[in-house]
């Protein structure tokens, strides 16, 4: 008996989320569209309740449950209590924008909660079948999410081109982890490793089995060579949706790849170390290079996702705890970054109006010099410019890589983070430098107008004072990755 | 000497009255702006002076140093220091934010308050630049400051000014991105980005020339030097007055200070290596680009030429490597910052009346504002290297160093008191002397007070420094010493 409360208390976030999502689900029903708001607040509730768990529960150590299936080590706290704040910061955004589109129901809020205790799973998973089952309940409230937005015709097909594609995707990884099944005989992660380190009969099958399982992951992050879903889903979902998807599960992601490879697959280093060189390339050269090409803001920003991931294989690709921190606290930066960026475009949308072309930003500094200021810095901190977060986030991953010995492919990274600064300060360029065309007042309710400052103006004073972010992500990995 | 952290206040008075000044509203308020911008200048600059005053002539080392943990993750330091190559350039930065201020008074009319804070802004981060004695703190500022004058070029600048700022800022980042990297290696040979240490680290040849190439990369772009000058002719002539005052009188000294301060020492044996090859990017800035700058139709862009000119100098009196070129490459530095500083100012003065910066729009200016004619003529003249200014104490003692070294170096080098003089005083005979050369001339008015008034205070600066050089080669002189000293004793690690 004892067993199985601590199983369930080891899962209490995870428990609480699906209890919640379940209960907006239904009282959704009952609920009249002008008490809407009401589930609003209740969502927000759940993050911060979820949050306050996690915290008030957490311990230094390493504790597994469900017979080794779970784990709560401070690397899953640490990305779970990021998770919640990115996901409030995004509802908070998101708001107004899907009240102005119909989308404002109990659906799109159950659908984020569901997608987030994916990810929950996601991050705490020790098994194979753990994580896919995470993996699976994310992607499937994602593509709805996606498609939310019915009479949209091209939200549709980027629902139905995220779906065929990432069913794919899924195939593959399952593909690849049945051949580990098949060599070691287990699906758990931490027996897998035990294998591995005792010595398995046949390398070759594991190595087969390890080219399937990458390019799932690199699908899921959104990797050259399997990125070309990005920019289609980014443009075509409704921008509330966007941001979701380029923010939290981002790091949902990123978690999978250190539960994967890392943690299960380290011993095969040597086997994955060159494929996620040959992908963070090729992520940095395509994402940089095609994204001065673009004139929809999502669209650009779905090929600078793509750079940065290929920042945060730098970190990974030099197998070192020294890269999987700085990786970790790349994607933490990353995500603070993109909710920023994509908080401006949603707080120029209005009724009828999406603000998604660059053109939409010119003159924003006549319009309101705050809000461009606060695009100023999303722009500087994406392109890397001291003394904003972005900096650091570029500065820890390469210093990984140098350190693992890649001088020359730091140095073509650098070259093209430069290539990339040219669309950034575009950005900046039009809100700046251009007249104003488009000369409607700007209207966002308080909140927003409150929790984007707050978070732009973070990555400035984390981008000052950047040393407690990155003890806290040293301490995540060290504590976690032994 | 106090124990007020008289650095960081030289950083942080003008960074907080920026944005001070940001804070006074839209061009409604636009007076109050000018007014907080021009006290919070005056103040950041009386904040510098202890720097001259305090300062331990015969101490060659870094003085007033502030060092507190920063980034402990990666041993980084908030660490503060600055030596008699750097104090000149904080005063002569703190000194031409003033100018800059007054200047803009009434000529800039539109987004007032953002125009002031981003100079006042800049100044801090480039004082920041001079004074950092931790490299990634020193990356941070030289960075940052970037920032400013993208938007200054870009907000207020003339008709390509999107093209001029966005390739300014591009070919600057490239090259620093490049210095990074050099220093993330240094950090993982030595544990440390103490600037000091790095001094003190042996390292093989094929490692210290590819960190020197690496810190080319970065300050030669700044300098800048031929051939990735490019960048310097497009960015003064779209910037606002304002802005190719700070460019030309201090962006350019980042670069050549950063040679002294890390190329040099960090590498001082693939430095003697490459010298040759640095002196001859020199000797083409100075003769080339001289020539350059003789064809211009564009007052502003022969400005320009001329700066990478002289610049040349700076560079060429350092890779020769002795006393008298070091010192006469710092008093260059300074001097050119007053100089062009007051050549930009004139055009600016002529801009604002004519808005033509054309060579051929002009001609009896001289009949038409007797005043600001007397100023143009003095600054023309330092400008071509007159005995008696500033700009001549400088050239000659570079010349006379660079004659120990080779005599070739310093014949080519001196022709540049022939092609200096041709270009600077042909432009001048076109455009004051002669007859009235159209209505637009004949309507112009002399100088008011407040141009009068900074024409004047450069004037006496260009003259006082040309007659009486000592305050700065007092100055300079202990750290040159260290510093050649230093340079001479080859870091190769022994054995290898």
């Amino acid at each position: 008996m004892d067993a199985i409360y601590y199983d369930l208390a080891t899962a209490l976030p995870e428990i609480f989320v699906l209890c919640m999502a379940m209960f907006i689900l239904l009282l959704d029903l009952f609920l009249k569209p002008n008490n809407r708001f009401l589930i609003h607040v209740l969502a927000q509730f759940t993050l911060i309740g979820a949050a306050f768990i996690t915290i008030s529960t957490y311990t230094p150590s390493v504790s597994y449950a469900f017979n080794n299936m779970f784990v709560d080590d401070p690397f899953s706290d640490v990305i779970k209590v990021m998770m919640y704040l990115s996901t409030f910061t995004m509802l908070v955004y998101t708001r107004s924008y899907i009240k102005l589109r119909g989308m404002f129901r109990g659906e799109f809020y159950a659908l984020v909660l569901f997608a987030l205790l994916g990810m929950m799973i996601m991050v705490s998973g020790q098994h194979f079948l753990t994580l896919y089952m995470g993996l699976e309940l994310l992607s499937l409230s994602l593509y709805a999410l996606v498609a939310l937005d019915r009479d949209n015709p091209r939200a549709t097909e980027a629902a139905i081109k995220y779906f065929v594609l990432g069913a794919l995707a899924s195939g593959m990884l399952l593909y690849g982890m049945s051949m580990f099944y098949g060599v070691t005989g287990s699906l758990n992660i931490s027996d897998v490793t035990q294998a591995l380190l005792v010595g398995v009969p046949s390398h070759a099958v594991m190595v087969l089995g390890l080219v399937f399982v990458v390019a799932g992951l690199a699908f899921k992050l959104g990797a050259v060579p399997f990125q070309m879903w990005i920019p289609d889903v980014y443009h075509g979902s409704p921008t509330a949706v966007t941001i979701f998807i380029g923010t939290v599960t981002k790091l949902a992601a990123f978690a999978f790849v250190i539960r994967l490879l890392i943690q299960g697959l380290f011993v095969l280093a040597g086997d994955w170390q060159g494929m996620l060189i040959i992908m963070a390339v090729l992520s940095i050269a395509i994402g940089n290079i095609t994204a001065i090409a673009q004139t929809n803001i999502k669209r650009m920003l779905a090929y600078s996702t793509i750079s940065h991931i290929g920042f945060l294989l730098y970190g990974l690709m030099s197998a070192s705890m020294n890269g999987y921190i700085s990786s970790t606290f790349y994607i933490v930066s990353y995500t603070m970054m993109t909710l920023a960026g994509f908080g401006v475009i949603l707080l120029l949308s209005r009724h009828g109006f999406e603000a998604e072309n660059l053109s939409d930003l010119k003159g924003l500094n006549q319009r309101s010099p705050w809000y461009a200021f606060l695009m100023l810095i999303v722009m500087f901190s994406m392109a890397g410019v001291p003394p904003t977060l972005g900096f650091y986030a570029k500065f820890t991953v390469l210093q990984a890589a140098l350190q693992a010995g890649f001088v020359w492919l730091v140095v073509y990274a650098v070259l093209m983070a430069a290539i990339g600064a040219f669309y950034y300060l575009r950005v900046v360029k039009l809100m700046y430098f251009d007249d104003v065309e488009d000369k409607s007042p700007i209207v966002a309710p308080f909140s927003m107008r409150l929790v984007l400052s707050i978070n732009a103006l973070a990555l400035l004073v984390v981008g000052l004072m950047p040393q407690p972010l990155m003890n806290i992500c040293a301490y995540a990995i060290s504590r976690s990755l032994q | 000497m106090t124990d007020l952290p008289i650095l960081s206040l030289a950083i942080w008075v003008p960074i907080l009255a920026g944005i001070a000044v940001l804070f006074t509203g839209g061009d409604k308020h636009a007076h109050i702006a000018r007014w907080v911008a021009l006290a919070g200048s005056i103040v950041a600059f009386l904040v510098t002076v202890p720097l001259y005053t305090g300062f331990d002539f015969s101490y060659g080392g870094f003085q007033f140093q502030e060092l507190i943990e920063w980034i402990p993750a990666f041993n980084i330091h908030y660490h503060l220091g600055a030596d008699g190559i750097a104090v000149p350039l904080i005063l002569l930065t703190s000194f031409t934010t003033i100018i800059v201020v007054i200047a803009g008074w009434e000529v800039i009319q539109k987004r007032v308050a953002q125009y002031m804070a981003a100079f006042l802004i800049m100044s801090g981060l480039m004082i920041g630049v001079f004074s950092s004695l931790d490299a990634i703190l020193y990356y941070v500022f030289w960075e940052a400051m970037l920032i400013p004058m993208f938007l200054v070029i870009g907000i207020w600048g003339g008709p390509n000014r999107v093209y001029a700022t966005i390739k300014f800022f591009l070919y600057t980042l490239l090259g620093s991105l490049l210095m990074l990297v050099a220093f993330i290696y240094l950090f993982h040979q030595s544990g440390s980005f103490e600037v000091i240490d790095y001094y003190q680290m042996p390292l093989a040849m094929n490692e210290q020339i590819l960190i020197f190439l690496a810190f080319f990369m970065a300050f030669a772009v700044k300098v800048p030097m031929w051939p990735v000058h490019t960048w310097l002719p497009d960015a003064h002539v779209e910037a606002p007055t304002g802005g190719s005052v700070v460019l030309a009188a201090i962006a350019l000294k980042l670069g050549g200070y950063s040679f002294l301060r890390f190329a040099m020492p960090i590498a001082p044996d693939a430095s003697a290596y490459l010298s040759g090859f640095m002196i001859t990017l020199s000797l083409i800035a100075v003769v080339y680009i001289a020539l350059v700058a003789l064809v211009q139709q564009d007052m502003k862009k022969l400005i320009a030429y001329s700066s990478i000119s002289h610049m040349g100098f700076v560079t060429l009196g350092f890779f020769v490597f002795n006393q008298l070129a070091l010192d006469g490459a710092i008093v260059q530095m300074i001097s050119h910052g007053f100089i062009s500083s007051a050549m930009f100012l004139s055009v600016g003065v002529l801009y604002d009346r004519m808005h033509s910066r054309q060579i051929a729009d002009y001609g009896g200016v001289a009949n038409k504002m007797p005043k600001f004619a007397a100023f143009a003529v003095l600054f023309a003249m330092a400008n071509s290297g007159l005995p008696g200014t500033s700009g001549f104490v400088g050239e000659f003692m570079v010349i006379l160093g660079a004659l120990q070294a080779n005599f070739w170096y310093a014949f080519l080098a001196s022709t540049t008191l022939i092609f200096g003089a041709a270009y600077t005083l042909w432009m001048v005979k076109r455009v004051f002397y002669g007859e009235v050369a159209n209505h637009h001339v004949a309507e112009l008015t002399d100088i008011n007070k407040r141009e009068f008034f900074i024409l004047a205070l450069l004037a006496v600066l260009v003259l006082g420094f040309g007659l009486y050089p000592q305050p700065i080669t007092e100055l300079t002189n202990a750290t040159v010493n260290q510093l050649l000293m230093h340079l001479s004793q080859s870091k190769l690690p022994i054995g290898l």
